[in-house]
C-alpha cells in the first residue's frame, strides 16, 4: 500500500495558486468571448439570409463534431506558425496563452450558439411582433425585447457551461502551459509525489465545481418560482 | 505563404519501417472506434444501474447513486485520466498494482483509459436515465403497485421499457461525447487517432496533411455514429409520445 506524504502540498500553494490563476484567466476570457461569439453565430443561424445561416451551422456542426483536444493541438501547434507566416510575428514567440484563448473561445462559442439559439427561440414570438408593430426595427426588436429575456432565461446554462469549460481548461496540458492541474502535474513530478498532487488536484476541481452548480442550481430554482 | 503540400506523404513508408503512415492513421483509428466501443458499453450498463438507483425510495441507494454522479460529474475527464492511470496502480493491493505495472505498457494505457471513460460516461447515462423514469407520469408507478407488482416488477414491466426508448434520442448525444472524449487519452501515451496525428506532425513534419486527415476521421466517426442512431430512434420511437417527438 502506497505511502502518503502531503508534505510538499504546502510549499507548493503559490505556485498552484499561479496555476489556478491562468486556469481562471482563460476559463473567464473564452466564457466572455465565447458568448460573444456565440450570440452573433445565433443570430446568423436564425437570420433570413440564407448563406449567413449557412455559415453559422456550418460552423456550429463542424466545432461540435470535433474533440477539443484536436482543436488545441491545431491552435498549438498549427495556428501559431501560420500567424507568423502571415502577420510576420518573430518566431518561437509565446503565444500559448492567447492560442489557449482563442482555441476555447472558437470552440465553446458553437456550444454557446446552440443554447442562445434555444434561449431566443423561447421567447414567444408575439414578442418580437409586438415590437415590429411599435416601429421598432429588427435590430432594434433583437436587442431592446428580445435577447434581454432570452439571456435572463438562458443565464443557468450557460454558467453550467462555463463549469463546463473551466473543467475543460485543464485540457492546456497538451501545450505545456502551467494551469492549476499542469502546476501540480509539475510540482508532483518534481517530488516523486504525483499520487498525492492528482489526488489534491482532483479534490480541488471538486470542490470548486461542486460549488459552483450548487450555486447555479440555487438561482435556477430562484428564476423557476419569479 | 512557402508550405509545400504533399498529400502523398500518407503511402510513404514510416521511419520505424512499419508500413505506411496511412498504416499508422488506421492504427489509431482502431484504437479509437475498440476504446469508445467498450467503454460505451461499461458506460450504458454501471449507468442505467445508477440512474435507476437515483429514482429509488431508499435514501442510502439514492444517496449514494447521487455522490457517484456528483464525483465523476465535477472532476475533469483529464483529472480522472491521471488518477486512473498513475494514482489507481498505487492504491490498489500490492501484488494487484505489481502486476498492473509489469503488464504491457499498450494494455495499461488502454486499460486505465476505457475504465476512466466509461465511469466518466456512466455519471452522464444515469442522468438520462434518471430523466427518463422521471419523465414518465407517477401515474404509472403507482397503477403498477396498485396491481400488487414489488417495486423491482414495476421497475421492470412498466417504468424501464418505456423509459428505455424515450432516452434513445439524449444518449446519442453521450455516444457522440464518448469517441471525441476519447482523444484526451492520448495524453497518457495511448496512440489512438488524435496522438497519431501528433506522431505525424514529428515525424513527416507535413503538419497540415496528418491534422486535416485526422480531423476528417473524426468528423466521418461523427457521422456514421449520427446516422446509426437515427436509425435506432426511428425504430424505438413511441408513437404519438412527446418526448419520443
Amino acid at each position: 500500500m502506497h505511502e502518503f506524504d502531503w508534505s510538499s502540498i504546502p510549499n507548493a500553494l503559490p505556485f498552484l495558486w499561479d496555476g489556478m490563476k491562468i486556469s481562471l484567466e482563460i476559463t473567464v476570457a473564452a466564457v466572455i468571448f465565447g458568448i460573444v461569439w456565440g450570440t452573433l453565430l445565433a443570430l446568423m443561424r436564425l437570420s433570413s439570409i440564407k448563406p449567413l445561416s449557412w455559415f453559422a451551422a456550418g460552423y456550429v456542426n463542424l466545432f461540435r463534431a470535433i474533440p477539443l483536444v484536436m482543436v488545441l493541438l491545431w491552435f498549438f501547434l498549427i495556428v501559431p506558425h501560420l500567424l507568423e507566416s502571415l502577420f510576420g510575428f518573430p518566431r518561437g514567440s509565446d503565444m500559448r496563452l492567447s492560442s489557449a484563448i482563442a482555441g476555447f473561445a472558437l470552440f465553446e462559442a458553437a456550444y454557446y450558439s446552440e443554447i442562445i439559439r434555444a434561449g431566443i427561440q423561447s421567447v414567444p414570438k408575439g414578442q418580437m411582433a409586438a415590437a415590429s408593430a411599435l416601429g421598432m426595427t429588427y435590430g432594434q426588436a433583437m436587442r431592446l425585447v428580445v435577447l434581454p429575456q432570452a439571456f435572463r432565461n438562458m443565464v443557468p446554462l450557460l454558467l453550467t457551461q462555463g463549469i463546463i469549460l473551466f473543467q475543460d481548461t485543464s485540457l492546456v496540458y497538451v501545450s505545456a502551459l502551467a494551469d492549476f492541474f499542469g502546476a501540480a502535474y509539475k510540482v508532483g513530478d518534481r517530488d516523486g509525489r504525483l499520487v498525492e498532487l492528482l489526488l489534491f488536484a482532483g479534490a480541488v476541481y471538486f470542490v470548486i465545481c461542486f460549488t459552483a452548480s450548487r450555486i447555479v442550481r440555487y438561482y435556477q430554482n430562484k428564476l423557476k418560482t419569479a | 505563404m512557402g508550405y509545400s503540400w504533399n498529400w502523398g506523404i500518407f503511402l510513404q513508408p514510416t521511419a520505424t519501417g512499419d508500413g505506411t503512415y496511412l498504416d499508422w492513421m488506421f492504427y489509431g483509428f482502431k484504437v479509437t472506434i475498440a476504446l469508445s466501443l467498450s467503454a460505451w458499453l461499461i458506460a450504458l450498463a454501471l449507468g442505467a444501474v445508477v440512474g435507476i438507483l437515483r429514482t429509488v425510495p431508499n435514501k442510502w441507494l439514492s444517496g449514494f447513486a447521487t455522490a457517484y454522479v456528483e464525483v465523476f460529474r465535477n472532476i475533469p475527464l483529464l483529472v480522472q485520466l491521471f488518477l486512473w492511470y498513475f494514482v489507481m496502480p498505487e492504491l490498489l493491493p500490492e501484488d494487484l498494482g505489481n502486476a498492473f505495472k509489469q503488464s504491457n505498457p499498450v494494455v495499461q494505457q488502454f486499460l486505465s483509459s476505457m475504465v476512466c471513460l466509461a465511469l466518466f460516461t456512466s455519471a452522464r447515462v444515469a442522468e438520462q436515465v434518471r430523466s427518463g423514469i422521471n419523465s414518465l407520469p407517477p401515474g404509472q408507478k403507482n397503477a403498477g403497485l396498485a396491481m400488487g407488482f414489488t417495486l423491482p416488477q414495476t421497475y421492470r414491466y412498466v417504468l424501464l421499457p418505456m423509459a428505455v426508448r424515450l432516452i434513445v434520442p439524449p444518449l446519442t448525444s453521450e455516444f457522440l461525447n464518448i469517441f471525441k472524449n476519447s482523444a484526451v487519452c492520448s495524453t497518457i501515451g495511448l496512440l489512438e487517432l488524435a496522438a497519431q496525428g501528433r506522431q505525424l506532425v514529428d515525424y513527416t513534419a507535413q503538419p497540415y496533411e496528418s491534422f486535416i486527415a485526422v480531423t476528417v476521421a473524426y468528423l466521418l466517426i461523427n457521422v456514421v455514429v449520427m446516422f446509426g442512431m437515427r436509425w435506432v430512434e426511428g425504430h424505438v420511437r413511441v408513437p404519438g409520445y412527446i418526448g419520443g417527438k
